[in-house]
């Protein structure tokens, strides 16, 4: 077989077999922070809290649920979306609102923190918050995406430019001084905001009835919990219906329609299921760090679209891996490693500063040398690695030999092989 | 050569019964460029008919008018006794009308099957939140479009590589896969763009008993652009001849053959007795 064929094989572990896998690692990770750490010696803590701290870690799995949202836009659909932020802080924003005492006017308790049930503004689970805010962002991926996504590539990429940078300066200055009443908090935060409720689970021993803030390492596993229902859901949206139809209007927009698929429909679907992780994961976001201020910006959007590119476009898990490691070097590596070359070598350079740089020339390395991404999807490696067998037969290339392994030929078929793609136009003769 | 001087010559247009596929009166400019000039056309029930025509005569834009790229300028095409004018292409092809591609268009990396798949979106109903849960009548369905798509790929003759990626298939098998992700449409009317363009002779002649086996055995309707003529004269019960955007001749593929003013359509005019004459 010249070319690499497709994991046919690959479900034989069935539904199975990546919930197992996740789950080891994330439980490794959670008895790392939760029950060792505390216990090891001071040396083993110091290195741990310096390049690995949990609430960077717990960052990063937010960036992880992003970068998974974002793969369903561009990965699997094939559409350039450069303001997926916008997203990120509707969800961010819901939270702030809907767990927090910010909307003082009113009391509304729905399985909130016992504790705040006479406090004013609006306290509701973190549960449904999540779900709401799903639902509040997939709505909005819809009002946005419906006069979008009937441009074509570049057109896209520069609307859903302008929506990343509009809907955070619509928070930054949703205060009451631009607004009349106070949505937002201008250029402030929205703090503090409700702690995670652990419902049943707060029977066990250790765990609090709210994860507040120092609970990391249970919050750690919400996140986790989180991130693995949208690897869920775009898994199993891939494999079925809609997500032929997304990697049809990926690899031919025209034909796709050609066949049925409607286009404005599937691409919407596509960008409002992307939206729906974005607002999770920005509600997950407002949790983390606490609080809701409106500083997102262009970078974040491309952030996450480096995650999704440098990762392999497409695939869930190498999305995984490249928002992994962009997020942590982001956020504490790169400073880390700055702090320790700083010290060993006795020089003062500010490296963080430096990290749009590295990630440029990792990019640049990364097209010139590896296009597909770290992880690439089977079916993407091919279009980055061979060339076309068609293409090939039109230079004359000997596939034949290369058939007489694989008995999938059908007899009929040898002669044409060398015959080139296009003979079109041969038999008209001149015109008068 | 003007309208009004060819008008006698032109067959009158087919009665307006209940055709598989009619087209009224096409017009299509593109700013002050007449690319089909009031061609109407129909493709009978169950018939097997060909559009040909010298390069530039306007076929390919009149199929893009058919499958709805193109909104006409005016006229009306009837897809079963049912207006399409100006639908939407993937609502057309829900109607019953699909197509293949003059320079194969298959969705190259992904698999022969996932091809014919995708093809089945306009008849399968499952949605999203049915995908995400994995409901019983949704994984049913995602069973029958997969029997459906292996049927369709063994009827067409390539079953073995129906998880290959397309793009890895023979040009023999690839014209093939374009055929069975079209049917996968459950087609009334099957519109092939020079099917065979690429092809042997060999292949070619093979190529006529397909496109009627896959007529009597899909119960459809086809209509071919086909530059090929002796793919066109075998395969054909009817014959529309284009030339600069209007047709000049109709019939079956004798009259086409001794027709004079598609020889001299092809031939240019200096190629005919008449021509030569004049000089």
């Amino acid at each position: 077989m010249t070319a690499t064929s497709p994991p046919v094989n690959r479900r034989r572990l069935g539904a199975l077999g990546w919930p197992i896998g996740f789950t080891i690692a994330v439980v490794l990770i959670f008895v790392f922070y939760r029950y060792w750490l505390p216990d090891s010696v001071d040396s083993v803590q110091k290195f741990v809290a310096d390049w690995f701290p949990p609430a960077v870690i717990n960052q990063c799995v937010i960036w992880v649920i992003m970068a998974i949202g974002l793969n369903v836009v561009v990965g699997y659909a094939g559409l350039l979306d450069l303001g997926y932020v916008a997203f990120w802080a509707i969800g961010t924003y819901v939270g702030a609102w809907l767990m927090s005492g910010w909307f003082f006017q009113v009391h509304w308790h729905i399985g909130g923190p016992p504790a705040l049930n006479k406090a004013p503004g609006i306290h509701i689970s973190f549960w449904l918050v999540l779900a709401f805010a799903g639902a509040f962002c997939a709505l909005w991926g819809v009002l946005i995406g419906a006069p979008t996504l009937r441009l074509r590539s570049d057109y896209l990429a520069i609307v859903t430019l302008g929506f990343g940078e509009i809907i955070p300066q619509v928070f930054a200055n949703g205060d009451s001084e631009h607004l009349g009443f106070a949505l937002t908090n201008g250029q402030q935060s929205i703090v503090p905001i409700d702690g995670i409720g652990t419902g049943v689970f707060s029977q066990l021993k250790g765990v609090n009835a709210q994860l507040g803030v120092f609970d990391l390492p249970y919050r750690f596993l919400v996140f986790c919990l989180v991130a693995a229902f949208c690897v869920f859901v775009s898994l199993r949206l891939r494999r079925g219906r809609l997500g032929r139809a997304w990697l049809a209007i990926r690899e031919d927009e025209l034909a796709a329609s050609m066949m049925g698929v409607s286009l404005v429909r599937t691409k919407l679907s596509s960008y409002a299921v992307g939206a729906v992780f974005g607002g999770m994961g920005g509600v997950c976001y407002a949790v983390a760090v606490g609080g809701a201020s409106p500083n997102f910006s262009f970078s974040n959007s491309i952030t996450i679209l480096m995650m999704v590119v440098l990762g392999g476009m497409g695939n869930v898990w190498g999305v995984i891996i490249g928002a992994l490691l962009v997020s942590w070097v982001n956020l504490n590596g790169l400073s880390q490693f700055g702090t320790w070359y700083n010290t060993q070598f006795n020089t003062n350079i500010d490296f963080p500063s430096y990290n749009f740089l590295i990630f440029g020339i990792i990019l640049v390395l990364m097209m010139l040398y590896r296009r597909e991404g770290l992880l690439p999807e089977s079916r993407t490696r091919l279009i980055m690695r061979e060339p076309m067998r068609t293409e090939m037969e039109g230079l004359g290339a000997d596939i034949e030999a290369a058939e007489e392994e694989d008995e999938v030929i059908l007899e009929e078929e040898t002669e044409d092989e060398l015959v080139g793609t296009e003979t079109t136009g041969g038999s008209d003769g001149g015109k008068a | 050569m003007t309208a009004t001087e060819t008008e006698p010559e032109v067959p009158a247009p087919p009665p307006a019964g209940i055709d598989a596929l009619r087209a009224d009166d096409i017009v299509i400019a593109f700013g002050g460029l007449i690319a089909v000039n009031g061609v109407t056309f129909n493709v009978p029930e169950g018939g097997i008919v060909s559009l040909i025509g010298p390069n530039g005569a306007g076929k390919t834009t009149f199929f893009n008018v058919l499958t709805g790229l193109y909104r006409p300028t005016s006229g009306n095409v009837y897809l079963g006794g049912r207006e399409v004018t100006g639908k939407a292409p993937h609502r057309i092809a829900k109607l019953g009308l699909a197509r293949t591609f003059q320079n194969i268009r298959l969705f190259s990396l992904m698999t022969a099957e996932e091809n014919v798949m995708v093809a089945m979106h306009s008849h399968l109903r499952s949605g999203i939140a049915s995908t995400v849960f994995g409901m019983p009548w949704q994984r049913r369905e995602e069973h029958r479009a997969h029997d459906a798509s292996r049927d369709l790929l063994e009827f067409v003759g390539i079953g073995k590589v129906r998880n290959e990626y397309a793009r890895n298939l023979s040009y023999g098998d690839q014209r093939r896969l374009e055929v069975a992700r079209a049917l996968a449409l459950r087609p009334s009317v099957l519109l092939l763009d020079e099917p065979t363009a690429g092809m042997n002779p060999q292949e070619s002649a093979q190529f006529v008993d397909f496109v009627h086996r896959v007529r009597d055995e899909k119960k459809v309707s086809v209509l071919l652009i086909e530059h090929d003529m002796s793919v066109v004269m075998r395969v054909s019960e009817r014959i529309t001849v284009l030339d600069r955007g209007e047709r000049i001749a109709e019939g079956g593929p004798d009259d086409i053959r001794t027709n004079e003013r598609v020889v001299e359509a092809y031939l240019g005019k200096t190629g005919t007795r008449e021509g030569r004459r004049d000089k």
